[in-house]
């Protein structure tokens, strides 16, 4: 039987889909409507300093990149942190954790970089029962410019000062969101685990401009003549968070750092896959933002059905498992050698392949056969990249074979010589110098 | 053609079977235009393939995976250009192509999930965009001071000459009838190319420039081939085929209501106000091509209550498509196949009836099989193929093969400075496209020929 109930930092969840801090999780309202759909948990939106409201834009706020089909590939936005009254926000979170005491509520926060700002709202925060914080290093637009959000994110220093504020002066247990505007993602993590973070979150949102009215000469979201970039998320910037997340998992000072993985989660595999990475639980917001909250129920159902699958019986089992299989450049096998294969039977003879092969790699593929109409691969030129794979549109039609027998007759080499990887080539200088 | 009624009154002639809303609605748009969305959407599907087999089985080789990602990227006037580049009559063709015989039938995705590109619908949508500008394309070239007599507006003649005004060449359009774009004008189906489109294309084209048109003057009857190769620097013909074959059986010129299929398409095309244009209540089509579905479809769609299309071998020998043929039978039209007609009945002048004999293949020979058997019709419409016209050439014609014209690659007539194209040359697809086609390679030859 399939349990997918999670306890990330002892914070418990029916399962591992929760909300992240973004317009869905603004009020009671929202995140009633998100808890009776099936969400597990949400991180409530950016709580900011007592104050006069935050304001923002009163013209769009959003914008995005399309499919030709319309379907939303990339989202973006200008919005800044709550800009309902905070006293409100702490009410309605204390009601809400109360009456649905099984679902986590994390509670977002960015007050500025100074001590006892930070130790005020921690106080507040406390008093609502909330199950912990998150504190948003990400935000890379509008706040930033005022000294907080990612402009606290991109000093480590910073992080590990503010992260350390926390702890002191909170119970609670202290997730670190992380912005991905940065060179290397292990700096900032480090920093959060230095500073005492229970756990980090990332990545935040990428600064992006969605695109260029070229009537108007203005951007696509156009505030009255002007624009500004945004932050930018959907299923587009997956593959890049799923890369920092596997930094973070198999960097040797914060392996084993619990991280709540976010960036482009839209379908059960997108949160399979970050759990693979390591992550114990994925943080969502444009897949509901673009279908509502119902999409977490197909999340759930494609979760349970593949661990069902798989055999496995809680999110710890398979949780981390591919974090071994991430490594640097120089340790890949060089002599590792696969050829692509087109299947005959159900080639469509569009050629793509073949003029993508042609135009742009290796020449590797016929586009005749006695002069017939027909794709075969020429193994003496081809070096398995994977492009041909990549461009035809029929799903499984290439495939990329091991060879194991015989010999390349690209390189004369046969194909099973033990594995060789940079650090061992001889071509690589330092292996030479060394065996000198 | 006038279709009558008889004395005896038992033949059941009539106009305005259907309320006037109900014809317009029969006569409209066939296939509505694509909208900016769907036309994106549709676009997107096309794999842009290599060496694209779409491309390879047009007979005027439109790139075709060009002018769709045009398409797809909000770019239809681009779209319209690659069209027309290869295909001036892009737009007529985009709506009267068997293009499932023809690119869609190539198209990978036909082969792939049986649902190819509707590449048809998307070069209709390109060029439509086009001509919604009411701007030429194309400009010409510094004139030559050569002319060039074409004798034909119709699509091969249209094609021929707008490549030949492009290049710089004075071109003089002939034709025997009072409106240009031949067949476009007088020969297919209203619903197919409803709101005047052959006219706006036909003018489209001329926009061009430098072609000037010479309506009602027929070649051998007011203009001589001898005369026009001696006053031009070259002739273009695109004749068509202005004869149509006759069934051969008593009765056939003499009884009324027994009208030859093409001139009642072209009369139901230049008729002004449907409601008022007679078609009978049971109407017999013999035939089985394109003219006989055209024939039979705007026949149930003026409101005639049976119509069958007789033909005398199987339905999959019939020329007209799959598509052409379930289009027929959507509209309720009869398909009677293996019937080959023996005789017509007629009463007080009037046709009444066809007798046809049933028939079977034997070694391949058609042979009869069975009793006879009678259909009533109040019209009898015969769509059993066209003739060229061999006696329009005077006295020195050029080499002519079965009935039509004999023509090399470059379409060039066994005469020095006669070219020849379309329907009235020998292998001939018989599709506007292929004459387009063959309009275009003349011009291509012409323009070599006076460089």
């Amino acid at each position: 039987m399939v349990d997918l109930r999670t306890s990330f930092l002892g914070i418990k969840s029916p399962n591992p889909f929760w909300l992240a801090s973004a317009p869905p999780t603004d009020r009671k309202t929202n995140v009633e409507r998100a808890f009776r759909a099936g969400w597990g948990g949400v991180v409530w939106k950016t709580l900011g300093e007592a104050g006069p409201p935050v304001v923002n834009v009163s013209g769009p706020r959003y914008g995005a990149m399309h499919g030709p089909d319309r379907r939303l590939i990339a989202f973006n936005n200008i919005e800044l942190i709550t800009d309902r009254d905070l006293e409100i926000n702490l009410q309605e979170i204390k009601q809400v954790k109360r009456e649905w005491p099984d679902r986590a509520l994390v509670v977002s926060l960015m007050v500025p970089c100074e001590e006892d700002a930070w130790k005020k709202i921690l106080a507040r925060v406390e008093e609502t029962e909330a199950d912990g914080i998150e504190l948003n290093f990400g935000c890379p637009h509008g706040m930033s410019e005022r000294g907080m959000g990612s402009a606290v994110g991109q000093v480590p220093e910073y992080i590990e000062m503010v992260t350390r504020w926390c702890k002191q002066h909170s119970r609670m247990p202290v997730i670190v969101k992380l912005t991905p505007n940065i060179t290397d993602i292990r700096r900032p993590a480090r920093a959060a685990k230095a500073g005492g973070a229970d756990a980090v979150s990332l990545i935040n949102t990428i600064n992006s401009i969605t695109g260029i009215d070229l009537d108007k000469m203005t951007l696509d979201v156009d505030i009255g003549g002007k624009g500004t970039h945004g932050g930018m998320c959907g299923p587009a910037v997956k593959p890049i968070a799923l890369s920092m997340v596997s930094e973070i998992a198999r960097d040797a000072e914060t392996a084993g750092l619990p991280i709540s993985a976010i960036g482009g989660v839209t379908t059960w595999k997108d949160a399979a896959e970050f759990i693979s990475l390591g992550a114990g639980n994925v943080q969502v917001c444009t897949a509901a933002m673009t279908y509502g909250f119902k999409v977490v129920q197909e999340m759930i159902s494609g979760l349970s059905q593949f661990m069902e699958r798989k055999g496995y019986s809680s999110i710890e089992d398979f949780r981390g498992a591919a974090v071994p299989k991430v490594t640097d450049w120089q340790y890949l096998n060089l002599n590792y050698v696969v050829k692509a294969e087109i299947n005959q039977d159900t080639c469509i003879k569009c050629g793509r392949c073949h003029i993508a092969c042609e135009d742009t790699s290796h020449q590797a593929i016929w586009p005749k056969v006695d002069g017939v109409r027909k794709f075969v691969v020429n193994e003496a030129e081809c070096v398995g990249c994977n492009l041909c794979v990549l461009v035809c549109p029929v799903e499984n039609c290439i495939t990329l074979v091991h060879k194991t027998e015989g010999t390349d007759p690209r390189t004369g080499q046969p194909y099973n010589q033990p594995a060789r990887n940079w650090t061992q080539h001889p071509n690589n200088p330092a292996v030479f110098k060394a065996a000198e | 053609m006038a279709l009558v009624a008889d004395a005896g009154g038992s033949a059941d002639i009539a106009a305005g079977r259907l309320p006037p809303e109900e014809l317009k609605a029969n006569f409209g748009d066939l296939h509505p235009p694509l909208d900016v969305h769907e036309a994106r959407v549709e676009a997107e599907r096309c794999y842009f393939c290599y060496d694209a087999p779409c491309q390879q089985a047009c007979p005027t080789a439109i790139d075709i995976p060009l002018f769709i990602r045009e398409i797809a990227n909000a770019n239809p006037l681009g779209a319209a250009k690659t069209i027309l580049d290869s295909n001036i009559l892009g737009g007529m063709c985009a709506r009267v192509c068997p293009t499932e015989e023809l690119c869609e039938e190539a198209c990978v995705r036909e082969a792939a999930e049986g649902k190819p590109v509707k590449i048809g619908h998307l070069q209709r949508y390109a060029v439509d965009a086009q001509m919604a500008t009411g701007k030429h394309p194309y400009a010409r070239a510094a004139a030559t001071g050569k002319k060039v007599a074409v004798v034909g507006a119709g699509p091969a003649g249209l094609a021929c000459a707008h490549a030949l005004s492009v290049a710089g060449h004075d071109v003089v359009v002939y034709d025997a009838r009072p409106k240009i774009a031949g067949l476009n004008e007088y020969g297919i189906a209203a619903y197919k190319t409803p709101d005047d489109f052959a006219a706006r294309e036909a003018a489209f084209i001329l926009s061009v420039g430098g072609i000037e048109i010479k309506t009602g003057v027929a070649l051998g009857r007011d203009i001589a081939l001898e005369t026009l190769a001696k006053e031009y620097d070259a002739v273009f013909l695109g004749l068509g085929l202005p004869g149509v074959n006759k069934l051969g059986l008593p009765g056939e010129d003499t009884l009324k209501n027994v009208e030859d299929a093409v001139a009642f398409i072209a009369d139901l095309r230049q008729a002004k106000d449907l409601s008022r244009l007679p078609i009978g209540r049971r109407v017999v089509v013999i035939g089985g091509g394109m003219t006989a579905v055209d024939a039979a479809v705007q026949s149930k769609r003026l409101g005639a209550e049976l119509v069958t299309i007789a033909y005398r071998r199987g339905v999959e020998d019939m020329k007209a498509s799959p598509y052409e043929r379930e289009l027929a039978q959507t509209n309720g039209v009869n398909i009677r196949p293996w019937a080959r007609p023996i005789g017509l009945e007629g009463h007080d002048g009037v046709v009444s009836g066809v007798v046809f004999e049933r028939t079977r293949l034997v070694d391949g020979k058609l042979v009869a099989d069975g009793a006879p058997f009678r259909l009533e019709a109040d019209v009898v419409f015969t769509a059993i193929g066209q003739t060229g016209a061999g006696d329009l050439f005077g006295a020195t014609p050029p080499k002519m093969q079965g009935g039509k014209i004999a023509i090399d690659a470059e379409r060039r007539t066994s005469l020095a400075k006669v070219w020849a194209g379309g329907d009235c040359v020998v292998g001939g697809l018989d599709l506007t496209v292929a004459a387009v086609e063959d309009g275009k390679r003349a011009a291509r030859s012409i323009i070599a020929a006076l460089a």
